[in-house]
């Protein structure tokens, strides 16, 4: 029988290791998976890789994983924000390295891992300075750039129902990233506020099909 | 020197916004635009964290944390309206399925150049989000901004200095002086807003101006 629920979160945030890569869903904080930060930071993982829209608000969530020092890079498309005052304050004194991605360039790497796409050309950053270094192409008399795909060893993602399969549906603008982050992690961890019996989520609605996740925990909401 | 209000500004962008297209207003100034649509148009908005069909703030007390602009403000879904994940949201974008755009600009040159997202000095810290795929996405750029930085001196540039968001992607240039199209020839005046002539405006303008 295939049952991915978890009966804590604890058990959930088993076995990530130090040095690993960790995509963590959200945008702000709609979809931020709040519960599995806070336990990743008691779980004490180090030296992580974060791969996340944005690098924090207030003290809370990702901000205070970056507070606790545990990240020495983050991987996301908007770090600067009135309320990114952790990170401002760890990139400024250099104890934290940032690669900056344009956001749709985050979003389509992230999902290339997940797809098997070795890489792919995209327009844009395209005559920029964020396309320094990297290989370029004019295809149709339009100037592309070579991205490469982003992958990760841990996806921790917030979603708002599931099943033991690990199937999962989102509530509105929390969707985000999860999905793609779902699919280009070895190991998907998804929060869920509500299990429910396998059938019960309408197969034509499933956002997130259970194979790209391979741990469900239930959270309050 | 008279010049519009920043809601003058947001009802003359509107005006140009026709009826059944779909529209992603950026961060800002250009938020402004959506209070000036007329009810009558039927516009969709497109917000890059993965809605379609975004409406107005919610009432106070009806704010919902997982329903959000991207400026990270509580909005609201209009009855149509669909959720989406971030890699199909900038597919819209980068697939040209966007009429408009509307972004805020620190500088745009004379061929259409934008810069908006990074300052370039050496203590910022950049950020870009979705600025790079809108400016390229859309199927047109309109730039809305301040005609003269707070200093005084011309935003419209005949290049650049600041570090580019995309080359050559505005076609259109909203201040709060006037409307310029950018074209082949160079930038073109398309309408005085406070009533000033094309030698005064050209007076406050760094690249040659078009009548």
């Amino acid at each position: 029988m295939i049952d991915k629920r978890l009966p804590d979160i604890e058990a959930a945030l088993a076995g990530i290791a130090d040095g690993a890569t960790v995509m963590i869903g959200g945008f702000g904080g709609a979809g931020q998976p709040a519960e599995l930060i806070d336990a990743l930071i008691a779980q004490g993982a180090r030296e992580l890789t974060i791969v996340n829209n944005n690098a924090g608000n207030g003290e809370t969530g990702l901000a205070a994983l970056l507070k606790a020092g545990r990240v020495k890079k983050i991987i996301c498309s908007f770090p600067r924000q009135v309320d990114s005052q952790v990170f401002d304050a760890l990139y400024r004194a250099g104890r934290i390295e940032l690669e900056l991605v344009p956001q749709g360039n985050l979003a389509e790497r992230i999902r290339a891992a997940g797809a098997g796409i070795g890489g792919f050309f995209t327009p844009t950053g395209y005559g920029t300075e964020l396309a320094t270094g990297k290989e370029t192409r004019v295809i149709d008399g339009r100037g592309y750039v070579l991205e490469s795909p982003i992958d990760a060893d841990v996806a921790l993602i917030k979603a708002e129902r599931g099943d033991r399969w690990g199937n999962l549906v989102y509530r509105k603008t929390a969707r985000n990233f999860g999905p793609l982050m779902a699919m280009a992690a070895q190991l998907t961890i998804a929060s869920v506020h509500e299990f429910v019996e396998l059938g019960e989520l309408d197969p034509e609605a499933i956002v997130t099909p259970g194979l790209f996740v391979q741990r469900v925990v239930k959270v309050k909401r | 020197m008279k010049r519009l209000s920043r809601d003058q500004m947001a009802a003359r962008v509107a005006q140009d916004i026709p009826d059944g297209s779909v529209v992603n207003l950026g961060i800002g100034l250009p938020t402004l635009v959506a209070n000036h649509l007329p009810a009558e148009r039927e516009v969709l908005l497109h917000s890059e964290n993965g809605l379609l069909g975004m409406g107005p703030a919610p009432a106070p007390g009806a704010e919902d944390g997982d329903l959000i602009n991207a400026g990270k403000q509580p909005v609201t879904l209009q009855l149509g309206g669909a959720y989406f994940h971030s890699a199909d949201s900038f597919a819209m974008m980068r697939g040209g399925h966007l009429d408009i755009c509307v972004l805020g600009a620190f500088q745009v040159a004379a061929n259409g150049d934008l810069a908006n997202w990074h300052t370039g000095a050496p203590d910022a810290i950049p950020a870009v989000g979705g600025a790079m795929d809108l400016a390229i996405g859309a199927k047109r750029t309109f730039v809305m901004m301040e005609h003269l930085t707070k200093s005084g001196e011309s935003k419209i540039v005949p290049a650049c200095t600041y570090p580019l968001t995309a080359p050559c992607c505005v076609s259109r240039i909203y201040t709060d002086l006037a409307v310029f199209d950018i074209t082949a020839a160079g930038v073109k005046l398309v309408e005085a807003c406070t009533g000033l002539s094309l030698a005064e405006l050209q007076a406050v303008t760094a690249v040659p101006l078009i009548a």
